[in-house]
């Protein structure tokens, strides 16, 4: 009944106590087992052994390691995980600091231990409305051996004994493509190995290359067209956007088609946030390069938010990085329709939106943009402006409006004289435009029901 | 379908297509919507040659204008003329079929599978099926995504050649190289399997079915086992083992948990399927894996197919494998860690008891019942409380009563305004199982404490609760043991409990009937006609109102009327307002 007493008292103490009683696990694994795993034995130390022996206890140490434990129960198999932790320390220093032990009977133990522990599926999603702003993501659980296999990973490909022609046997086609699943886990920490790794692969493995290209844009179509679903991809976009760096003219088919299907309608996504400043990255290597302006907004002028401001303020921000760079001639051709869109943002109720697109009247370069079209511009803008001027709630917005309209006014007086005085007739011209369309449909609706009369008849 | 009425000047394309390509998106939008008018103001014929190939090349827009589109063309056909001509409506969906935007790709290719019904078989031939090529061929996988889902609605009724040809296209798109045709693919596999011979089916598409559950991707393979349900149905009994049953086996171990879920959410359907010996054989065994699945969210899916799977095991060895095979597993579960899975099992766990009867309930079920009603979860406990039917009837509710009212407590005292509601939305039903004695003891005090909860959604179920109860008690209890309780509110210091008051009366007019009513429960309002709070006051005249039909004339003009009039005349607006409307109302 206490407790009663208090949401009494306070509703808010109590919301509280609920959400954080509600607050997911934070911490999460799947290994499907059959069986537990075996008790480990304590190998013996690699640097106390003689050479000749070597590689057959090293290739022992990575069959020991395959065994993976259940880390969602803290308590089960303590020694074992130790003896397993020593061991894989080990081999991340015995690889590094001795040459020559990367023979090649022990390329396939190597991939097979890699891929023992890390190739899972991912658990599942605890929380369906997961907002990775908000909640905090879900850690792997058997990280602490997760990690020193990582590191091991990653020591191996970066080894100067590494060879690329004995490893791609073991690491193929169906091994990146179980690497790349491996990008949607909720563990930034995981992501980060992952983003290294399959950047080193990508760098030695040549025959692999198009083909992760092209599952790293399986994953996205997915992402986009599927389920919306995918955490790693900034990390992927991260990667993308590190290996293309440049372009050969005419655009490839394969680029072309990644930047109309899959780079700009990422923007569609609801958590476009968390991957913005990597899409925006890249979409800038592809401007810099072979300036295809024009599609870039009319993309972005397509998968424009209706309803979110945080998201439009974000457009905003590209739109205005873009015509920064933008060619006047390209500039003309897409205005009409951007400067209607603006003309939208800079009429929404929200003061950031509105704000956000006032400011491009600051830029210089957009400024003189608008001034060499004005005569096209103006008439979008002018009664936006002139109705905000009078209406909008926010005084701030009301003074940024009254700068542009004075703006405006110096720009072409003469336009802008013309604008105000018929404001109203333009007003009034569009409400017996909107009389018309009713009369019309009114006619076709009664069209409709004679004929529907008729076929009862 | 005459259109010689129409006026052709009256409405030029020209105006229409205007219409369609106004500025304002949603201009445009509302045009489309109707689409139908505009192509009944045309005309059949320049529907087809004008309207139609407009809107085939200006298929560029906003996806939701694409999308109202994709939808209108599917009942077009007799705006362009009937059967005869629906052909014409291909082209623009086909290209609606290859848009990006999956809402619109999967509106157009409904709209196809639509009118494919409404095509001869020649034209089927000469149109529909070159489509399916097409976009089968497409060189985006947005077009072979959609030809997926058209072959089932076409193969029946074209020539053994082109059927040939569309199993081949089929086929192909099941080893399409990119994951999201295969799953289309792959979902459809099951309704093309409806229509494609035996032999064929046989021969082609289990090959394609056991193809596609080997898939690399989890998200492929899940859909497959989705489609094995249709596939086993079809099968002749003889051959489910040989040709199915090796893949399913190895779905319901497969490494990913999606796909071990998929199976669990199948179960019942697949036992339906594969038939009584498999099901012996096979799935008691893969049952009892998925019971103890190390995910929780297939032992959730799981545990709630518990009860199904047991009704339909077949019936001579029903109950050995229950006790043997099934319960100890869910025994487990009574006792998972996760609430998910306890609350999924509550839910279903009560209908073991008919299938199972009065001895092995009391001596296997009970035993587990009592632990749910006490689990730390509210929602185990109330999955438990709101199904103690099922037991009820075989072996009474007595043996429970005794955990029971513990439980009940600790629901209707729940921190959680929810949970609260929940409990008293099962009071009626529990007070009918429990019966007037238990009730009167141990429940009543309950239900008044209710009507006093400081959330008004707790109030106003309580309210419905106790015209529940009188209904089921009957007047004469309620007389006694409700209505004085109900009545001594209305002197509360707190005006929320006395507008309380005034929501029971509004109730218990109908079960207490007019004598009651009057004699019991007027007075009373009427005393209440003179509260110091406006709001108990406007209230008094709505309750007024209410009660008119089960007051007689006389009472209405000696009591009800004065009071009304007073209240009229009241100093709070909001008093009159609701004192003019009870009189109107009396009227």
């Amino acid at each position: 009944m206490s407790a009663k007493l208090a949401d009494r008292i306070d509703p808010f103490t109590a919301k509280a106590a609920i959400k954080s009683k509600k607050q997911k696990r934070s911490q999460g694994s799947s290994h499907y087992r059959a069986n537990t795993a075996p008790e480990l034995q304590a190998l013996p130390h690699l640097k106390d052994t003689p050479q000749n022996e070597q590689q057959e206890l090293f290739i022992k140490k990575l069959q020991q390691c395959c065994v993976v434990f259940d880390f969602m129960d803290p308590v089960t198999d303590l020694k074992s995980k130790e003896i397993k932790r020593a061991c894989l320390n080990e081999l991340v220093d015995y690889i590094t600091a001795t040459r020559n032990v990367l023979t090649e009977p022990v390329y396939p133990e190597i991939v097979r231990m890699i891929a023992c522990n890390i190739f899972r599926t991912l658990p599942p999603n605890d929380n369906p409305d997961f907002d990775p702003e908000e909640d905090d993501p879900t850690l792997e659980a058997s990280w602490p051996h997760l990690q020193i296999v990582y590191e091991f990973f990653l020591r191996f490909l970066e080894s100067p004994d590494f060879q690329p022609s004995l490893a791609k046997k073991y690491i193929d086609q169906r091994f990146v493509l179980q690497l790349l699943e491996l990008f949607d886990s909720e563990d930034p920490r995981e992501r980060d190995f992952l983003k290294t790794v399959l950047h080193r692969i990508y760098g030695k493995f040549l025959g692999l290359r198009a083909f992760i290209r092209k599952q790293i844009n399986n994953i996205f179509l997915r992402f986009i067209y599927e389920t919306e679903q995918f955490n790693g991809v900034g990390e992927l976009l991260e990667i993308l956007g590190s290996i293309i760096n440049g372009f050969a003219l005419p655009l490839k088919t394969e680029h072309r088609q990644f930047l109309m299907k899959v780079l700009i309608p990422l923007h569609k996504s609801r958590s476009l946030s968390l991957y913005h400043a990597q899409v925006r990255m890249y979409l800038f290597v592809f401007i810099a390069e072979i300036v295809p302006t024009l599609h870039v907004i009319k993309g972005l002028l397509k998968f424009w938010p209706k309803t979110c401001s945080q998201k439009e303020v974000m457009f905003l921000g590209e739109i205005e990085e873009i015509l920064d760079v933008i060619e006047p001639a390209q500039f003309q051709r897409i205005q009409e329709d951007l400067f209607r869109q603006i003309a939208k943002c800079v009429s929404s109720p929200h003061f950031q939106v509105a704000e956000r697109a006032l400011y491009f009247w600051n830029n210089e370069y957009i400024m003189n943009l608008i001034e060499e079209n004005s005569n096209v511009v103006l008439p979008i803008m002018f009664p936006a402006l002139y109705r905000i001027s009078k209406e909008h709630w926010n005084q701030t917005i009301v003074a940024l409006v009254y700068n542009v309209l004075k703006t405006f006014m110096e720009m072409n007086s003469k336009l802008f004289d013309e604008l105000t005085a018929n404001y109203k007739a333009e007003r009034q011209k569009e409400k017996k435009k909107e009389k018309d369309r009713e009369e019309l449909w009114k006619k076709l609706d009664r069209l409709e029901l004679n004929s529907k009369k008729n076929r009862k008849s | 379908m005459a259109t010689s009425d129409a006026d052709d000047s009256l409405y030029p394309i020209a105006v229409l297509i205007d219409e369609l390509r106004n500025e304002d998106v949603q201009l445009r939008l509302n045009s489309i919507k109707k689409l139908g008018t505009i192509a009944l103001a045309l005309g059949v014929e320049r529907t087809r040659t004008e309207l139609i190939p407009f809107l085939t090349d200006t298929i560029y827009d906003e996806d939701e204008v694409l999308l109202a589109l994709a939808e209108q063309l599917g009942s077009f056909t007799p705006l362009v003329g009937g059967p005869e001509y629906v052909h014409c409506l291909l082209p623009p969906l086909e290209s609606l079929a290859t848009v990006e935007e999956t809402v619109v790709r999967d509106k157009a290719v409904e709209s196809l599978r639509i009118i494919a019904e409404q095509h001869s078989q020649s034209d089927l031939e000469n149109y529909f099926v070159p489509l399916i090529k097409r976009l089968a061929a497409g060189d985006w996988f947005t077009s072979r995504t959609s030809a997926c889902g058209l072959f089932a609605v076409c193969y029946k009724r074209v020539s053994s050649t082109v059927k040939a040809e569309l199993r081949q296209n089929f086929r192909n798109l099941c080893a399409d190289d990119t994951p999201m045709v295969r799953r289309a693919a792959a979902a459809k596999l099951g309704e093309f399997a409806k229509v494609v011979e035996l032999d064929y089916l046989k021969s082609d598409l289990i090959q394609l079915f056991n193809m596609l559950a080997q898939d690399e991707q989890d998200s492929v393979r899940l859909l497959a086992v989705e489609a094995s349900v249709s596939i086993v149905a079809l099968l002749p009994a003889d051959s489910k083992e040989q040709l199915i049953m090796p893949s399913l086996r190895q779905a319901a171990e497969d490494k990913s948990w999606r796909v071990r879920y998929m199976v669990a959410d199948k179960f019942t359907e697949l036992q339906a399927a594969v038939g009584p010996e498999i099901t012996k054989a096979d799935l008691v065994p893969a049952f009892q894996n998925l019971l103890k699945d190390c995910e929780a969210e297939v032992r959730a899916v799981s545990a709630s197919k518990v009860k199904d799977f047991c009704q339909a095991l077949p019936s001579d060895v029903r109950e050995q494998i229950i006790l043997n095979n099934i319960l100890p597993c869910v025994k487990d579960l009574v006792a998972d860690a996760n609430p998910h899975v306890k609350s999924a099992l509550a839910s279903v766990i009560m209908g073991l008891s008919p299938i199972l009867g009065k001895d092995n309930t009391i001596e296997h079920l009970l035993p587990l019942f009592l632990i749910q009603l006490k689990d730390e979860c509210p929602e185990v406990r109330l999955n438990i409380i709101s199904n103690l039917d099922c037991v009820n009837e075989v072996i009474g509710v007595k043996q429970l009563s005794q955990s029971l009212l513990p439980a009940i407590v600790e629901l209707a005292e729940d921190t959680k305004w929810r949970v609260r509601l929940a409990i008293i939305e099962y009071m009626p039903l529990l007070a009918g199982q429990l019966g007037v004695e238990f009730f009167d003891e141990k429940l009543n005090s309950l239900c008044m404490a209710w009507l006093v909860d400081h959330v008004y959604a707790i109030r106003e179920a309580a309210t419905l609760n106790i015209k529940k109860l009188a209904e089921k008690f009957g007047k004469d209890w309620a007389q006694q043991t409700i209505v004085p309780k109900v009545l001594q509110m209305s002197k509360d210091q707190n005006y929320l409990h006395r507008l309380t008051c005034l929501f029971c009366v509004n109730l218990l007019a109908e079960p207490m009937g007019q004598e009651m009513t009057t004699k019991l429960m007027l007075p009373t309002i009427i005393l209440m006609g003179s509260d110091p709070v406006a709001n108990v006051r406007f209230n008094v005249a709505k309750t007024l109102q209410k009660l008119a039909p089960y007051l007689d004339q006389n009472t209405i003009k000696t009591q009800v009327k004065p009071l009304l009039e007073k209240l009229r005349a009241d100093s709070d607006i909001d008093v009159q307002y609701y004192a003019l409307e009870a009189l109107e109302g009396l009227k």
